[in-house]
């Protein structure tokens, strides 16, 4: 199956400061209860959201609510973001609320194929450069960023680094092969084959 | 040059190097439950897919079930929803279910081991973080998101990147009334919540030797909590003598056969690690978490962090105790509890709740506390009542639950109320993840909650029980 190419990825920026950001807080399991992925996005850090602002969400001081970074594409993050349960809600409400790519430090591994496995990519720059960007983020909210994939680099006003991507991941995206399950279907006879000498699946 | 059992396993159950440079990995076992399947299973109607090996796929409902009240059709009508898409699913596809009211039914990471469905030398995959729990058995053992659930269901494959591996020895002998859960909690406290991106953790030492499946099913299920997706000990002699005789495990003969296989895929002597680490027992103590990551944890007779220390990050640890409403240099010991849960895949085992019955009998909850056992499934609950532990927990005050994943993570009607403080036998003390927004959770051995639960505040469990059994003696 044949999915969207990844290539690029512009727009303005949303800066979350915050180490350990753990999957609970962006989506908390309550909001799991539902046998689909739709309307995810309405209760995105829906805790913290409303949690900063005792409970009314419209008072809310939260990133993610703050109008000048309303329209942002691009989610910029600290250290091991996305840490903690395998849920796939996480990743599927950020980008249903129009999160195109993360930017951050460092990401859990679940996350980052779980984000991977819908397309959205998540890049690391170092730490420092991290610093820069929030700050110039939080300083010029209007600005926009450009990630170039394949370049592999991030460019926003006058910083240009050099992003972290497998790359594996990286000609997954840009190919528009990160939709799986066909590549693996492919030649099944093979699997057959590995499972025939498993002396688990065969019988002992 | 030797391998280790991540390699041996990843290489035996290699397809082939997909165009994307990842491998294609088969897998042995799927676990499925009713929270992170059904989106998978719409995609597989939308194409066309059948599910490619219901013979390696077993399924149970585990964390939107109600612990009390289980008569059909539930109040909760979202819990119906998804508790009856997986029963459709499941006779859809034709996939096995121990669903409510099965003998078998239980926490997924509780029943594959206990029915023999885990083995040593598979792969394994489950839409659950938490799944590392069944590399106690020196499987190789993988939580995943929906999307991939998608994948194993239509392919029984999986995509991933090669792992790096880290052992981690833990040497020596537990002081008493220091247990696996406390060797885990030091582990990702030194370690970090994010140490082990990238690692499979390969546990081993004379402590981990010496310990029940029980308790190394606690450490490996953890090692999520310190970055490491899989973890790992290799299978010996315990772990044979806990297969043989369950309903999935070989029998006879092919048990014998079975077994040289098993022991074949352990590590070899000469295996060469990417990374080591030595933890000492004899420095370890009970471990109690005061923030909102595993990581942040002491000693029970320590105290909360001042931010003085090395390493430490002040603005986490501002964030943590302004959450928790603790202060930095706080004593954690005598902290006042006002729920003790004690439950979840990290410590539901029939050996937690004997250990942590020992501690309650003849003793009374705390009168501000509320307290609950949830035991892990139908069966160990089955066999806790056999010795009558149930009894010994309703005596001093505990409600005794059905078998589920329950205030853990809060998907069910247990939940706490308000900032409520709760001493959880859980693994995760992250913000609001037992189901209240302001909710602090307190991570510690099960005995260390039924220590809380009494004492209605953070205590030390070896001043209320005079020889408690250590993990691994």
């Amino acid at each position: 199956m044949e999915a969207e190419r990844v290539v690029r990825i512009e727009g303005t920026v949303l800066p979350m400061r915050g180490e350990d950001i753990d999957t609970d807080r962006i989506m908390p399991a309550r909001f799991l209860r539902a046998v689909t992925f739709e309307g995810l996005e309405q209760h995105l850090f829906e805790d913290e959201r409303a949690g900063s602002a005792g409970g009314d969400r419209a008072q809310s001081q939260h990133p993610f609510d703050n109008p000048q970074y309303a329209g942002a594409t691009i989610l910029l993050v600290n250290r091991n973001f996305g840490c903690g349960s395998s849920r796939e809600h996480a990743p599927q409400a950020l980008r249903r609320s129009g999160i195109r790519a993360v930017v951050g430090e460092s990401f859990s591994e679940i996350f980052f194929g779980n984000a991977l496995m819908i397309g959205l990519p998540c890049v690391t720059v170092s730490p420092n450069e991290m610093l820069t960007l929030m700050a110039r983020a939080e300083a010029q909210p209007a600005s926009v960023m450009r990630i170039d994939l394949p370049a592999g680099t991030c460019e926003f006003e006058d910083v240009r680094c050099a992003i972290g991507l497998p790359a594996n991941a990286r000609d997954a995206l840009v190919t528009g092969a990160w939709d799986t399950t066909g590549l693996l279907l492919a030649r099944y006879d093979e699997v057959n084959a590995v499972a025939a000498k498993l002396p688990y699946v065969a019988g002992f | 040059m030797g391998q280790t059992l991540l390699q041996k396993v990843w290489d035996a159950h290699t397809v082939r190097t997909l165009p994307t440079g990842q491998t294609q990995l088969f897998i042995g076992l799927h676990l499925i439950h009713e929270v992170t399947t059904p989106q998978a299973f719409d995609a597989l109607r939308e194409r066309g897919w059948r599910v490619a090996r219901p013979d390696r796929t077993f399924a149970t409902v585990d964390h939107i079930v109600p612990t009390r009240e289980r008569t059909r059709p539930f109040l909760d009508v979202l819990a119906e929803d998804m508790i009856g898409a997986l029963e459709r699913n499941c006779r859809d596809f034709g996939i096995r279910l121990a669903g409510l009211g099965d003998d078998r039914q239980g926490i997924v990471h509780v029943i594959g081991p206990e029915l023999g469905l885990t083995q040593p030398g598979m792969t394994i995959a489950c839409g659950d973080s938490h799944t590392s729990t069944h590399g106690a058995f020196g499987a190789v053992a993988f939580g995943i998101g929906t999307s991939q659930v998608r994948d194993v269901l239509a392919s029984q494959c999986l995509a991933l990147e090669p792992l790096k591996v880290r052992r981690i020895r833990v040497e020596g002998t537990l002081p008493q009334g220091v247990y696996a859960k406390d060797v885990i909690l030091t582990i990702i406290r030194r370690l970090g919540v994010g140490g082990g991106v990238g690692f499979a953790y390969e546990y081993g030492g004379d402590v981990i030797a010496r310990m029940s499946m029980d308790e190394r099913m606690t450490i490996c299920n953890m090692s999520i909590e310190g970055g490491a997706r899989v973890g790992y000990v290799n299978p010996d002699a315990t772990t044979y003598e806990y297969i043989a005789g369950r309903p999935f495990a070989p029998a006879g003969e092919a048990f014998d056969r079975a077994r040289a296989w098993w022991t074949a895929v352990a590590s070899d002597a000469d295996a060469r690690y990417d990374d080591e680490v030595v933890i000492r027992a004899e420095e370890l103590t009970p471990v109690v978490t005061w923030g909102v990551n595993p990581g942040q944890s002491v000693g029970v007779g320590d105290r909360i962090p001042s931010g003085l220390e090395p390493g430490t990050d002040a603005q986490a640890l501002a964030d943590a105790l302004s959450y928790m409403r603790l202060e930095a240099g706080q004593p954690i010991a005598g902290l006042r509890v006002d729920v003790a849960f004690i439950g979840s895949c990290t410590n539901s085992r029939l050996s937690d709740l004997r250990e942590a019955a020992r501690v309650v009998g003849g003793r009374r909850v705390a009168p501000h506390v509320n307290a609950l056992v949830v035991p892990g499934s139908a069966s160990v609950k089955r066999a806790a009542e056999r010795e009558g532990l149930h009894e010994i927990f309703r005596a001093a005050g505990f409600e005794w639950r059905e078998a589920g994943c329950s205030m853990c993570l809060g998907m069910n009607p247990d939940k706490l109320v308000g900032d409520q403080v709760c001493a959880a036998s859980s693994n995760r003390n992250f913000k609001g993840r037992q189901g209240s927004p302001t909710g602090r959770t307190l991570l510690m051995s099960p005995a260390m909650v039924a220590a809380a639960a009494v004492a209605g505040e953070v205590t030390d469990v070896r001043a209320l029980v005079a020889d408690p059994v250590a993990g691994g003696r």
